[in-house]
């Protein structure tokens, strides 16, 4: 068995242990091994539909349903960028065009040498302050061109 | 100076605040302290809401609390030169922040204890009236409860504003061996941010009015259905569940009364049309967020298809103080059928943003210059939108319209949840229109064609009538118009349903924006 398999079972196992008691469990499930592995890896879909007396379509379905799943982690820094109507209302359309141009991507993409991922993302909830994003992880509010250009920086993601 | 006893200075852990620093601000001021040998202690509470003065930070003093903001983490130094445990003179001194002109005027009751209290300290709920409500509530049969909340005139907060009381008294009726309370706090409308503001800096109050809930309704087990996007809510959530279960407030025959009800939180996964009922239900039995065909209601057949009470967290934090005030108390506040206040969110392109919760009634006019001060560019207002993405666009010409339901409506727009988004006059409204056919299109569950496939025809609707020459500007306009007719009209639920308020609005007050530039 290669270690990347074992990864894959030994966290959808825990997940499924974890959840044994509780009615409709694959969301949490999904988020465990999201949360164990980066993503909810294709191979992880038979032994979960599996376990849960499911078809793998089915639990694909899910995976690919919701915006927060992803079937390949992402870079090792993530951009995520309020792309909602506050955000766009303090120009938050240059300010995507700029990430997009600085970080060489599109939203949805992960850069060739894996450095950065750059997703759009509809609120977070954080619309007084906006532009917003998410960092890494981190909320930041009024979010300017020269925020995302000492990330890039930061991230060695060359001009 | 170290025999002093230490002074509190309280440092939001809000979102919005760490957004723009606190977590900074916190950790130098910790430092800084230190190092001067002055023992303090740093509380962390909610964010009071007036957001461009975040982080604002305040120092207990004997004159009471004293705001600063907004702060930097390099403010610090000389904020402690200038006294800042002792409430000395600063220019980034605020004072008592309840008398400032953005708090003094506002009617904060489902927001009472926002900014004030430590999320984390029950103690410090029940000190500021928190499950005075529950105590209340358990001295009623069930169906008193009931018609307290029908009496008070509450409205759900979520965006539906179905009457609460009429809700509760479906699911009270229902017979079953199982019901729940599902709470439905995924808050994904731009502009808005109150439930996460409540779920962070005062969760006791969505907990205590979870439990009344199901102390009404006969429900045992709740579920707050939380968006991924808060995960400082999610903290705050679970910090504070496991506070209530600690102390008796949550589980099995909770306050000594018999009766048993506990919460747990389960995560969506970025998909906004889980903030739709039947679809956060779907979710939260872990398939597909697809809508379900109604009816049967979630009241009768809901989660797990047990009856269900579904409700929004600003709706099921309102409920304690109902229940401690009274129907009577909370139903005069408001106008016609808009009873109590509304947790307004201002956002977007305006110089003062954040929470202002008043009485139904206030005009867009007293939101947006009154409290906001105009735009933040310094430009004219041009619009607001209203209610989130689904929500209609506003004129300036109309912004003498009252926030409250039925002046919305019979302007053809909707309040939703409360969240105003200014734009200034740099703002391409057929772009906006184009947005929201398109935000429709990537959030569309796929269950019905009106949606599905209506919200994509729709954007190439709009990219050909921006292309356009004259010629066939009217003939696409009129289709276009058609087109939302279809959806308004054919669609299952509101995603589809209402995304013709924001094109129709855009088209109907900004027509020259879709001609061709």
């Amino acid at each position: 068995m290669t270690r990347e398999k074992a990864f894959v079972e030994r966290s959808v196992d825990a997940a499924i242990a974890r959840t044994r008691n509780e009615p409709g469990p694959l969301l949490e499930i999904l988020h465990s091994v999201q949360h164990d592995l980066g993503c909810v890896p294709p191979e992880s879909v038979p032994l979960i539909a599996d376990a849960l007396n499911l078809s793998r379509a089915e639990v694909h379905g899910v995976v690919s349903f919701y915006h927060h799943f992803r079937e390949r982690p992402a870079g090792t820094h993530t951009l995520q960028l309020c792309r909602a109507e506050a955000c766009q209302s303090m120009n938050g359309d240059a300010l995507a065009d700029f990430a997009r141009r600085r970080l060489q991507l599109d939203f949805g993409e992960t850069r060739a040498d894996g450095k950065v991922t750059l997703e759009a993302v509809y609120c977070l909830g954080n619309c007084a302050c906006a532009p917003s994003a998410m960092i890494d992880g981190q909320l930041r509010g009024r979010v300017d061109a020269q925020a995302i250009a000492e990330c890039a920086a930061g991230w060695g993601v060359p001009e | 100076m170290n025999a002093r006893a230490a002074v509190t200075v309280y440092v939001p852990g809000d979102a919005g605040a760490l957004s723009v620093g606190a977590e900074e601000v916190a950790a130098e001021l910790a430092r800084e302290c230190r190092r001067r040998e002055l023992p303090i202690r740093i509380r962390r509470n909610g964010s009071r809401g007036l957001y461009w003065l975040e982080p604002l930070i305040e120092a207990v003093t004997d004159a009471g609390r004293v705001a600063y903001g907004p702060v930097r983490a390099a403010d610090v130094p000389a904020l402690l030169d200038a006294g800042l445990l002792e409430g000395g003179q600063h220019a980034l001194r605020l004072g008592d922040i309840e008398s400032h002109d953005w708090l003094r005027g506002q009617q904060r009751l489902t927001a009472a204890r926002l900014g004030i209290v430590d999320p984390a300290d029950i103690d410090d709920y029940i000190a500021h009236g928190g499950y005075v409500g529950l105590s209340t509530a358990l001295t009623m049969p069930p169906a008193e409860i009931v018609r307290v909340v029908t009496d008070s005139g509450l409205r759900g907060r979520g965006g539906a504003a179905f009457p609460t009381g009429i809700k509760w008294q479906t699911v009270h009726d229902q017979s079953a061996a199982q019901k729940y309370i599902a709470c439905n706090a995924d808050e994904g409308d731009s502009g808005t941010f109150s439930d996460r503001m409540l779920m962070e800096g005062d969760p006791f109050a969505l907990i205590e009015g979870m439990t009344i809930a199901g102390l009404a309704v006969g429900a045992t087990r709740g579920f707050i259905y939380l968006r991924v996007e808060y995960p400082h809510a999610a903290r705050a959530l679970a910090l504070a569940l496991r506070v209530a279960r600690e102390r008796g407030y949550l589980g099995r025959d909770l306050r000594d009364s018999g009766r048993d009800f506990d919460i747990a939180v389960r995560l969506g996964a970025g998909a906004y049309i889980c903030g739709e009922e039947t679809s956060m239900l779907e979710s939260l039995e872990g398939r597909r967020g697809e809508v379900r065909v109604r009816p049967p209601l979630p009241a009768v057949k809901g989660l797990f298809g047990q009856p269900t009470v579904v409700n929004n967290v600003v709706t099921l934090a309102t409920v304690p103080v109902i229940l401690a005030r009274g129907a009577a108390f909370y139903r005069d506040f408001g106008v016609g059928k808009s009873r109590g206040t509304i947790p307004l969110q201002l956002a977007g392109n305006v110089k003062c943003g954040g929470l202002v919760e008043r009485a139904f009634g206030l005009t867009v006019n007293d939101l947006v210059y009154g409290y906001g001060g105009g735009s933040a560019t310094g430009r004219p207002v041009r619009a607001v939108q209203i209610g989130g993405p689904l929500g209609a666009y506003l004129p300036e010409s109309q912004f003498d319209t009252p926030l409250e339901y039925e002046a919305l409506s019979a302007r053809d727009g909707l309040l939703g949840h409360g969240g105003v988004v200014v734009f200034d006059d740099s703002v391409d409204m057929a772009r906006m229109a184009r947005y929201a056919l398109e935000f429709c299109a990537i959030e569309s569950c796929g269950k019905c064609t009106p949606c599905r496939v209506g919200s994509t025809r729709g954007v190439e609707l709009v990219d050909r009538i921006l292309a356009s020459s004259n010629g066939s500007h009217a003939g696409d306009i009129a289709l276009l118009d058609e087109l939302c007719d279809t959806m308004a009209n054919g669609s299952l639920c509101g995603l589809g349903g209402l995304t013709p308020f924001p094109v129709r609005s855009a088209l109907k007050h900004f027509p020259d924006d879709f001609r061709r530039r």
